[in-house]
């Protein structure tokens, strides 16, 4: 079954992200495309990823940056701080294309602001020195 | 001779929460030898989050979890000797000891009261796998592509096909897709992933990289570099099926195919090996065979969450630094017994009298099973059930034993965990 078509009543299964455990969360769409109800979930964090996954899907991003100065490493870690939009994740990427990070790097250090119009910071996850 | 309470072999993950652990607010000196230039071990090519939600109840990357141990290591004031090398650990009569080898002070011998294995993992690589065809670059462990990516900035290939569904093989197909790779497919030689599920989802679902499920590498192409891999159906035995092969013209070919404990100085060492997790026999306080040998981790058996394995070594630091301190054993033990459905199960022995009140035992299903319950029986009684909806191998299980419950059935011949309706 497809989820939100227009009108009609439809359940959608979907697997859980926000943590290992991965449960089989079954989405209850109303009239619309509407959530009803949240089951299988284990967790809050299961109904947030739900309701969110079938009205407007999120991702955090990670990938790595270089990093100039620093004595042993060649690049950062780094995250966004939050979600982004999952359609925003290749363009997040290319963004962080050109971006250097300069040592000394702190775990938490911004290294990028509003990446690629989202309104979301990249943060450095690992340390440079 | 330099002598701590207790030497813990490896500084990832599993060494470290050993030592801050033995270290017990530095009532005893303890030391950490890591061969890397840095703590954390594998932890810092792992840039993607999942990690820490059971520990600290957030999400975090790799590098992020490690940083958080390492930070707690130096806090208590553990030894840390890094670019350090294990040659071996041996057991006499005045305890265990350790040679190591390093440019700094060349070869050297530690005393110790006791010592933590926590050495880790290794990749299965592509020579244990037979597949026939060239042996062409472009074939790298998924590991081994990640450190590439994540720490060397270098991009392996730009056409890949992945075999087997582990972890690192889900993480990597996102990956590359990031990094402006094509992922054609990931190839899985079982009926299922031997990966998370969430893997799945997040990792090729997000990017519609298909998962072939009962499919496997039948022939490498290129004399040079790999040019092209064949993908075929397999049989129910594993078998591929002749006229099913599929050619995928690429670069390059990931092996995500299992990880293996690294136990090279438990053997020499003489530590009994379970021949089911690689790993060594322990009882419940992750002692092996050799007494003043404690291991944790993924040397003792793989695991798919790091948080388990910091419990894991946490309980095995402790153990470890208890043995160190004179205590003992009441010097009977009984087996875990791996049951119905069941694979394997860690610890392989518990000393009832002497095991904490609620003891987890981790353990791995044989196949995939729906609607079952995880049943420990001990002289036909149950002593501790687990309602399942799904188990698969892919993922850890584990049952708590209860000391009470064992020790009310007076004496215990030995404990079976397997699978019941």
């Amino acid at each position: 079954m497809g989820a939100g078509g227009a009108g009609e009543k439809s359940d959608k299964v979907l697997t859980c992200i926000r943590c290992p455990r991965g449960c089989r969360v079954t989405v209850a769409l109303g009239a619309g495309g509407k959530v009803e109800a949240v089951s299988g979930n284990a967790c809050p964090r299961g109904d947030s990823y739900a309701r969110a996954e079938v009205t407007a899907p999120v991702r955090s991003v990670t990938t790595t940056v270089p990093v100039d100065g620093a004595r042993d490493e060649g690049r950062v870690a780094v995250k966004t701080v939050r979600e982004v939009p999952k359609g925003a994740v290749l363009d997040v990427v290319r963004a962080l294309a050109d971006v250097r990070a300069t040592a000394p790097v702190e775990i938490g250090d911004v290294i990028a602001r509003d990446v690629a119009g989202t309104g979301v910071d990249v943060v450095a996850t690992s340390r440079a020195r | 001779m330099r002598r701590y309470d207790v030497v813990v072999v490896g500084g990832g993950p599993a060494g470290l929460a050993a030592a801050v652990a033995a270290r017990a607010g530095g009532r005893r000196s303890v030391a950490v030898i890591e061969r890397d230039r840095e703590l954390g071990g594998i932890l810092n090519q792992c840039v993607h989050s999942g990690f820490g939600l059971v520990t600290f109840g957030e999400e975090l990357t790799g590098p992020e979890y490690a940083a958080r141990w390492a930070d707690a290591a130096a806090e208590s004031g553990a030894e840390v000797l890094l670019g350090s090398m294990v040659l071996d650990v041996s057991a006499g009569p005045e305890g265990p000891a350790v040679t190591c080898v390093s440019a700094e002070r060349g070869v050297e011998r530690i005393g110790a009261g006791a010592v933590v294995l926590a050495m880790g993992c290794r990749e299965r690589p592509a020579g244990a796998l037979g597949i026939p065809g060239f042996r062409p670059a472009g074939v790298f462990t998924a590991g081994c592509a990640q450190r590439l990516v994540n720490r060397e900035g270098l991009l392996p290939g730009r056409e890949v096909v992945i075999l087997g569904s582990g972890d690192i093989g889900l993480i990597m197909a996102r990956r590359l897709t990031l990094e402006g790779a094509h992922v054609a497919c990931v190839a899985e030689l079982m009926p299922y992933s031997s990966g998370l599920k969430r893997n799945v989802v997040q990792c090729l679902d997000d990017f519609g990289i298909p998962l072939l499920l009962s499919h496997t590498v039948t022939r490498v192409e290129g004399r040079r570099r790999v040019e092209a891999v064949e993908v075929s159906r397999v049989d129910g035995a594993g078998r591929p099926v002749p006229g099913t092969g599929v050619r995928y013209p690429c670069d390059t070919l990931l092996l995500s195919v299992g990880l293996l404990p690294e136990n090279e100085l438990s053997r020499a060492a003489g530590v009994e090996l379970s021949p089911v997790t690689r790993g060594p026999v322990v009882d419940d306080s992750l002692m092996t065979s050799v007494p003043g040998v404690f291991a944790c981790g993924n040397v003792l058996h793989v695991h798919d969450l790091v948080d388990y394995v910091s419990q894991e070594a946490t309980r095995a630091g402790e153990c470890a630094g208890a043995w160190a301190d004179g205590a003992r054993g009441s010097g009977r033990t009984v087996p875990v017994v791996a049951g119905t459905g069941v694979r394997s199960a860690v610890p392989q022995r518990v000393d009832v009298a002497r095991m904490p009140d609620e003891l987890v035992v981790r353990l791995r299903v044989d196949g995939v099973y729906e609607r079952r319950s995880l049943v420990a029986r001990a002289g036909g009684e149950v002593v501790a059930r687990r309602r399942r909806d799904i188990l698969v191998p892919g993922e850890m299980e584990q049952v708590t034993l209860r000391r009470e419950a064992l020790l009310g059935l007076g004496g215990v011949d030995a404990i079976t965990i397997g699978l019941e309706a």
